[in-house]
């Protein structure tokens, strides 16, 4: 296939960015559209042009490092991270177009490189159960109701690559949050600190400059493991009882 | 210390684990635990741990050396913790729980991982490792692990290779996800942050190891890049954990993450860590075949596929074009199950990967042809895959049960190779999964280097020749969660050491050599990118030193692979500038030490002429073409010395000593 790329390219945090075209032959439907790229990087530095930045690290899907806007669409398509969309999604003549995850939260490093620490934060901020090495329970002395484990399992798939923010309008971060909310939430581990949880992780997002929600649902469609927008319910219910807490 | 043995290597004095107590096996832990030194917690506030790494080894380490009051700095290349490699892991972890009263026990588990790993392994270190599994379970539940559950709320448990008991507990395909945002969490909670600005960890994400720094003879410190910035730092404390992972990268297709690399653990080899059994790698029977000549990385269909998955090829050759479904169950071939009756499709992962080669060597295989330069030099047309099928799976469980079950792996195969694993039976073919070698530790996990420890599977310990499905997991979390913070202290309690100075001359020379090869690589004005040498490297390991060894074909790979590595020095091109993010100067920095690491790994399977585990010597097998042994010359551990720059590398020999286990011909038929 021949496919058009129009890259963002930028050379640090602090310059401007902007979008260039490359041309590329001889691209199989087999590949990822990651192995694309790093053809594209390998005829970049034959000719001596610095090759393209861009994350990625397990490439199966699950490490959350890969993210790139592709077509206006974070990861490309519905399902999947970036690492596994293939070629044979595109067409021959195709121009794809690719940019960074755009938010004020995630600034750009370089090119289609972007800084997520925030989302670490949010979680340091009260995304665990406090529980020291050595002083857990016998496993089975608190059981859990199927159900609930179910969900809680749905929950935290989350792999915290940070489309849900890149998709939203107001570029929120609250379907990550309620991901994490709702899986430890369900839990009876995670009820004794399930309320101050809540407060402190809603602060740290609203600090870290994401926006709110407003019910847009784009955050649930561009997720790749499709965590449902009901977590942010859960994140509401959550956040108005604990007030009562 | 010998002369130049084949011209590669010369052998230096035996060694031996000094720190492990002696007594009933049951009660040395206990002791160790006992005898090791306390740090009182108002001292643990003035000693400093580097971590390089943040996996289940790493992650846990920092959040319990954290919890206990000491200052941890944590490194990862990653731009989260929470990202490293353990994240792929799918199957499921082991603990000696006997929940299903299937006769499992501590002592049970250790002996299937002495015998899995082929019995090179320690005795020490393996019923350690069973002994606390179920404390790991525990820890893991109580984070909030949802591990899957029956209806009444207990935890379920599957069953694995090379195993005939249940006790592997499992989160769906993604345990490995769930137990390491187990322990992300537990980190995070430590990390000094706008939340909690007295974290007792300093967290550097983004930052590679680059270099280890000796003062007086103990690891002091790491020199560090900050891969967004290119600033070279200098971390200074009183010990360094390495929990950096596996080498399979030399391979460049394997299963591990793309940023996988051996820089830290070959740093610190070069520094003097003796690097135990390099050969021993492990080829994962389940992975998705090879598509093209582009292909970046291979990906693992997990293990739990074969509890229920039935592997086979077609009894004729002509067969092999065919659509599966139309070949009638006479004309199949379920090798697994027709020459290991007793294990079938559940034997050991050396084993099935070997029998997967051997059915497409004999041109049996299915799937694409693949053009390959066989050892001999002649190219060749091979079909490298064999079915692994579900149809009487999905007859005796239902659809639903089997998508319950494997669903996210069956989505994930149809992604990547554009089939319905519902419909059509799914190929499958070996990959390079992990290292059972990597850096030489004691009992206490302290490398040859004093204050330089090493945890995961960036250490040698404990999976001998082969490791066994849903042990990876269990040693990276026995060793973060519960052996290092208890051995470390001992090593600790002699501190704080004396203050180092930036300016110590150790520093600065460890300085000066990371700043003198980025500007070499920045410099050269070659015309080769990193890749496609990692690439070259890789075939050449593959072929060679892969699922069968020979004595000529390692031979042919060490004179290779040093051509290789000096054309690289010359040739390779690096864009872009040092103080900045270049993924490009990152790729020859990790390339530059698989270069070395690859011919090391070579010479270690060249000096062991038997056949063990996942190292398969040709030359070495019984009639029926299993891995044949030599216990009488080759019971020990190969811990190598760096022998200098151009200079061979140094075999100290640790025997290992079987006091409980008798050593046997492994059989599973």
């Amino acid at each position: 296939m021949r496919i058009t790329l129009k890259i963002w390219r930028q050379a640090g945090p602090n310059t401007s960015g902007s979008m260039h075209t490359y041309q590329l032959d001889h691209v199989s439907p087999d590949e990822s559209f990651l192995e694309m790229l790093d053809m594209l990087n390998e005829d970049l530095n034959s000719k001596g042009e610095e090759p393209i930045a861009f994350d990625s690290d397990c490439r199966e899907g699950i490490c959350g490092m890969c993210g790139l806007v592709i077509n206006g669409r974070p990861h490309g398509k519905k399902g999947v991270t970036t690492c596994q969309l293939h070629m044979r999604n595109f067409k021959d003549g195709d121009e794809i177009t690719v940019e960074p995850w755009r938010a004020t939260a995630f600034p750009v490093i370089k090119d289609l490189v972007v800084n997520r620490s925030a989302f670490d934060r949010i979680i340091g901020a009260g995304g665990f159960i406090s529980a020291n090495t050595g002083s857990a329970p016998e496993a089975h002395s608190v059981p859990v109701e199927k159900k609930k484990a179910d969900k809680a399992f749905e929950a935290a798939a989350c792999i915290g690559c940070g489309a849900c923010v890149a998709a939203c309008p107001n570029a929120s971060g609250m379907l990550f949050m309620g991901a994490k909310v709702t899986h430890l939430g369900l839990l009876p581990q995670g009820q004794p600190e399930r309320w101050t949880r809540i407060r402190a992780m809603v602060s740290r997002h609203d600090a870290e400059g994401f926006g709110g929600c407003t019910n847009v649902g784009a955050c649930s469609d561009a997720c790749p493991k499709e965590i449902p927008q009901e977590m942010i319910s859960f994140l509401n219910n959550d956040k108005r009882n604990s007030a009562r807490h | 210390m010998t002369d130049l043995i084949n011209g590669l290597y010369r052998e230096g004095e035996p060694i031996q684990d000094t720190k492990a107590p002696g007594g009933p096996i049951e009660q040395r832990w206990t002791k160790r635990r006992f005898e090791a030194k306390l740090v009182n917690p108002a001292n643990r506030r003035k000693l400093t741990v580097i971590v390089v790494g943040t996996g289940l080894a790493g992650g846990a380490a920092c959040a319990t050396l954290g919890e206990a009051g000491y200052n941890v700095k944590a490194f990862c290349y990653q731009d989260s913790p929470r990202r490293a490699h353990s994240i792929a892991a799918q199957g499921g972890i082991n603990a000696a729980k006997n929940y299903k009263e299937d006769g499992d026990s501590v002592y049970r588990l250790f002996y299937d991982t002495v015998k899995g790993g082929d019995y090179r392994a320690r005795e020490n270190n393996v019923y350690r490792l069973a002994e606390i599994s179920p404390n790991i379970i525990d820890q893991c539940v109580a984070q909030g692990v949802p591990f899957a559950r029956e209806y009444g709320g207990l935890l379920d448990n599957r069953s694995f290779g090379g195993v005939q008991v249940s006790r592997t507990f499992y989160a769906r395909g993604q345990t490995g996800q769930q137990l390491l945002i187990g322990a992300y969490q537990a980190l995070e909670r430590q990390v000094k942050g706008p939340d909690n600005p007295a974290g007792t960890v300093e967290m550097f994400a983004r930052h590679e190891m680059v270099e280890l720094v000796i003062v007086d003879g103990r690891a002091r410190g790491i020199i560090a890049r900050d891969m967004s910035t290119g600033e070279i730092q200098t971390h200074l404390a009183d010990a360094v954990v390495l929990a950096s992972g596996g080498y399979g990268n030399v391979f460049f297709l394997s299963t591990n993450a793309m940023g996988c690399n051996t820089t830290a653990t070959w740093r610190a080899h070069r520094k003097g860590a003796y690097f135990g059994n390099p050969c021993y790698t492990q080829i994962h029977p389940t992975c998705i075949p090879v598509a093209g000549d582009q292909q970046s990385k291979l990906t693992l269909m997990s293990e739990s596929l074969r509890n229920d998955g039935r592997i086979w090829v077609p009894k004729r050759a002509e067969d092999c074009t065919k659509d599966p479904r139309q070949i009638p169950e006479e004309d199949r071939d379920y090798y697994l199950e027709r020459i290991y009756p007793s294990f079938g499709n559940l034997v050991p992962r050396d084993i099935a990967s070997r029998q997967a080669k051997n059915m497409c060597d004999e041109g049996r295989g299915v799937g694409n042809e693949l053009l390959e330069v066989g050892p001999d030099g002649t190219e060749r047309r091979v079909r490298r895959g064999v079915y692994l099928d579900f149809v009487e799976a999905i007859q005796r469980m239902g659809k639903a049960a089997v998508e319950a079950k494997y669903g996210n792996l069956f989505d994930m195969y149809a992604e990547i190779t554009g089939e319905d694993p519902y419909q059509t039976p799914m190929r499958i073919y070996p990959a390079v999964h992990y290292t059972m070698g990597g850096l030489w530790v004691d009992y206490d996990l302290e490398s040859s280097i004093p204050g330089l420890f090493v945890s995961g599977e960036a250490n040698f310990s404990d999976h001998g020749a082969n490791r066994l499905g849903a042990s990876a997991l269990m040693q990276g979390l026995s060793d973060g969660y519960f052996v290092l913070p208890n051995t470390i202290r001992d090593y600790l309690a002699s501190g704080p050491y004396p203050a180092v100075d930036s300016h110590h001359p150790a520093v600065v020379e460890a300085q000066e050599n990371v700043k003198a090869r980025i500007n070499h690589f920045l410099s050269t004005g070659g015309t080769r990118s990193a890749d496609s040498y990692h690439k070259e490297l890789g075939q050449i390991m593959w072929e060679y030193c892969g699922m069968e060894r020979t004595e000529p074909g390692l031979k042919t790979a060490i004179a290779k692979i040093r051509d290789l590595r000096k054309d690289f020095w010359s040739n390779v091109r690096v864009l872009g500038k040092a103080d900045e993010l270049n993924q490009s100067l990152e790729k020859a920095g990790r390339v530059a030490d698989f270069l070395e690491l690859g011919e090391l790994m070579c010479i270690d399977a060249l000096h062991r002429r038997e056949s063990c585990g996942g190292h398969f010597r040709a030359e070495s097998q019984t009639e029926d073409g299993e891995a044949l042994r030599h216990d009488d010359e080759f019971c020990y551990v190969a811990a190598w010395e760096w022998g200098g720059e151009n200079e061979a590398p140094i075999l100290h020999k640790e025997p290992l000593v079987y006091e409980f286990i008798e050593l046997k011909q492994r059989s599973y038929k």
